[in-house]
């Protein structure tokens, strides 16, 4: 409602008064900064962000397949996490590891977040046969079990990690659709729309200029949810043997673990569940932040 | 509009729902998928002979009546038999759904159960340390990979510590509890962290409402608010919750009975996933969908029937 009001204001207002136009964003992220977890939890997000990045260049734990040490040693100070089957050092898999689950968050939550705005907003501005046509899609896809269907895409467009990103996102973009639907049929009727069309704005014009920087908020928060749910589903699609091949992910990291308890050899897994743990609970707490901040409906509670 | 004739609408949309599943599942299994004639033979086979086995599987029937198949499928019931095992595939999921409702039953009771106390206790501290805390051990507790606590409890606590069952099943009703005792605690351990999370929302929602502080000025105690009122009237969003979770029991916990050895629909599933036995892994498709569309109605009508402030349109 805030949002609306805001936008509505910025149609009628003069340039002298811009700044105001902007205030619910300057108003999150300034009460974003405030907030001492979401700024924690954004840190090590970049972090992680520039060590995949590093890792993808190859300036960090390029080195990772070279063998340091024994086969399973223990974890001291020379080798901090310890080594795997073949000598490998783990603390360098799980850096390389980043790698991956990065990019597979990243590109999970860019095509869930656009199939699910296009046809969200689509379906909730035209409204009809194609919003008929367009719930009736989603809620297909959506009586589909969600591990059933990752498995069946993930099964189908083979091993490796554009298919698991495709899987991933073909099977996670209907939530944030329903939202959007339900957000640009509450928004499409408000005054600031109906100016729009006043001067001369067309469909698309009203759609993407002026109705979804409206709702953005829901796609960022979104953005967050996937991006964590992505890492996670990655780890099991890994364990399925239909995940990721070619580079060390730390689903496949806790894949060898499994075998590997039994001699006591835990360090893989701890490596690993530990990474994951740490980039999840930040996107987690991050999500929660950003609700917080942008949610108008959550304004002074 | 009356209930019933509601109740009648929702239930000739599962028609076109179902019939869209069944395009989808037929889509992905006998349109873009690799061949499975291939995948089954070896790569020595000649022209011949994957002719012959596409032949034997249907697949050189027209498209149109491949997706007849699968729609056929889903009103009888007859998936045919397993690639792998030969195996009728209706009798294997009605051998395999005691093994996981065993699991998956009373894990989801008492899942459901402990967070909805748990969520209950904590609003009543809500803006205390208590509930703070509470909160973010919930988001540090999913964000755990579900993995990693299968296999801590079942190296460390029944492993290492011989307190469990490691993995197994035995048939028959105070035989199999030892084995599924680690699995359902696992089960519990997974779902109280955003369980916990919801109720909780759901809770704090009603707890600022106007009628809430009514009760409060007419002096009723925290405790009778908490319990007859705002129970009362969380348990809408908390019943679809439930109900709309309830069809996911039925292939049970996939990781859990695959870790286990839990001879259970789920494990049925991951071995069809890891042998590319496509009519099993059709057929818990169908199900599944099934089962969830057959609920997705009952929570409809629920609704109404619980609510009669939601209108039908």
């Amino acid at each position: 409602m805030e949002s609306a009001q805001t936008a509505d204001f910025s149609q009628n207002t003069s340039k002298t008064k811009v700044a105001k136009s902007k205030s619910l964003w300057q108003h999150a992220f300034s009460s974003l900064l405030k907030d001492k977890i979401a700024v924690i939890a954004f840190s090590f997000v970049l972090l992680y962000a520039v060590v995949a990045l590093g890792a993808g260049l190859g300036i960090i734990a390029s080195d990772w397949t070279k063998e340091i040490g024994p086969s399973y040693a223990a974890p001291t100070f020379k080798y901090i996490l310890g080594t795997d089957i073949f000598g490998r050092s783990v603390a360098l898999k799980a850096i390389k590891g980043t790698q991956v689950a990065m990019l597979v968050g990243l590109f999970t939550a860019m095509l869930s977040i656009t199939i699910g705005v296009t046809l969200g907003a689509i379906a909730g501005y035209f409204g009809g046969r194609i919003d008929e046509f367009i719930v009736w899609f989603y809620t297909t896809f959506s009586s589909i079990p969600y591990i059933m269907l990752l498995m069946t895409f993930a099964f189908i467009l083979g091993k490796g990690v554009t298919s698991v990103c495709l899987a991933l996102g073909l099977s996670s973009w209907v939530s944030l659709c329903r939202l959007i639907r339900g957000e640009v049929i509450r928004h499409k009727d408000r005054e600031y729309v109906h100016a729009a069309a006043a001067i001369g704005g067309g469909d698309f014009r009203k759609l993407f200029l002026h109705i979804l920087p409206n709702v953005f908020h829901i796609v960022i928060i979104n953005f967050s949810l996937t991006f964590q749910m992505a890492i996670k589903s990655e780890v099991i699609l890994s364990y399925l043997g239909i995940g990721v091949q070619e580079l060390p992910s730390w689903g496949r990291m806790i894949d060898e673990a499994k075998d590997e308890l039994a001699r006591g050899v835990w360090w893989q897994l701890a490596a690993a569940a530990l990474a994951m743990f740490i980039i999840v609970l930040a996107f987690n707490l991050l999500g929660d932040a950003l609700r917080d901040a942008l949610d108008p409906k959550l304004k002074g509670k | 509009m009356n209930i019933y004739i509601y109740t009648i609408r929702r239930l000739l949309y599962v028609i076109p729902v179902l019939l869209g599943v069944c395009f989808i599942i037929f889509f992905l299994f006998n349109v873009v998928s690799p061949d499975p004639a291939r995948m089954m033979l070896d790569k020595h086979a000649t022209v011949k002979q994957i002719a012959e086995m596409r032949h034997e599987l249907g697949l050189d029937r027209p498209f149109f009546m491949q997706y007849l198949d699968v729609v056929k499928s889903a009103f009888t019931f007859n998936f045919g038999r397993s690639w792998s095992t030969r195996q009728e595939i209706s009798e294997m999921i009605m051998d395999g759904a005691i093994p996981s409702l065993s699991l998956s039953f009373p894990a989801f009771f008492l899942a459901t159960l402990i967070s909805i106390c748990i969520s209950l206790f904590v609003s009543f501290f809500r803006g205390k340390v208590i509930d703070r805390l509470a909160v973010i051990f919930c988001v540090g507790m999913m964000s755990v990979s579900s993995l990693a606590y299968i296999l801590f409890g079942q190296w460390f606590l029944a492993y290492h510590m011989g307190l469990f069952e490691i993995s197994g099943y035995e048939f028959g009703f105070p035989f199999f509890i030892p084995y599924v005792i680690l699995p359902i605690i696992i089960w519990i351990i997974l779902s109280i962290g955003p369980d916990v999370r919801f109720y909780r929302t759901v809770i704090l929602d009603e707890i600022y409402q106007d009628y809430v502080r009514t009760a409060r000025a007419k002096g009723l105690s925290e405790i009778v608010i908490l319990f007859k009122h705002v129970l009362k009237n969380a348990m809408i969003p908390i019943i679809t919750y439930v109900v709309i979770r309830i069809p996911f029991l039925i292939l049970g916990a996939l990781l859990l009975e695959s870790f286990f050895s839990i001879p259970g629909l789920g494990g049925i599933t991951l071995d069809a996933v890891k042998s590319s036995d496509f009519p099993v892994l059709k057929a818990m498709t169908v199900l599944s969908s099934i089962a969830y569309i057959t609920f997705s109605v009952i929570t409809d009508v629920l609704y109404t029937v619980v609510d009669p402030r939601v209108r039908l349109k």
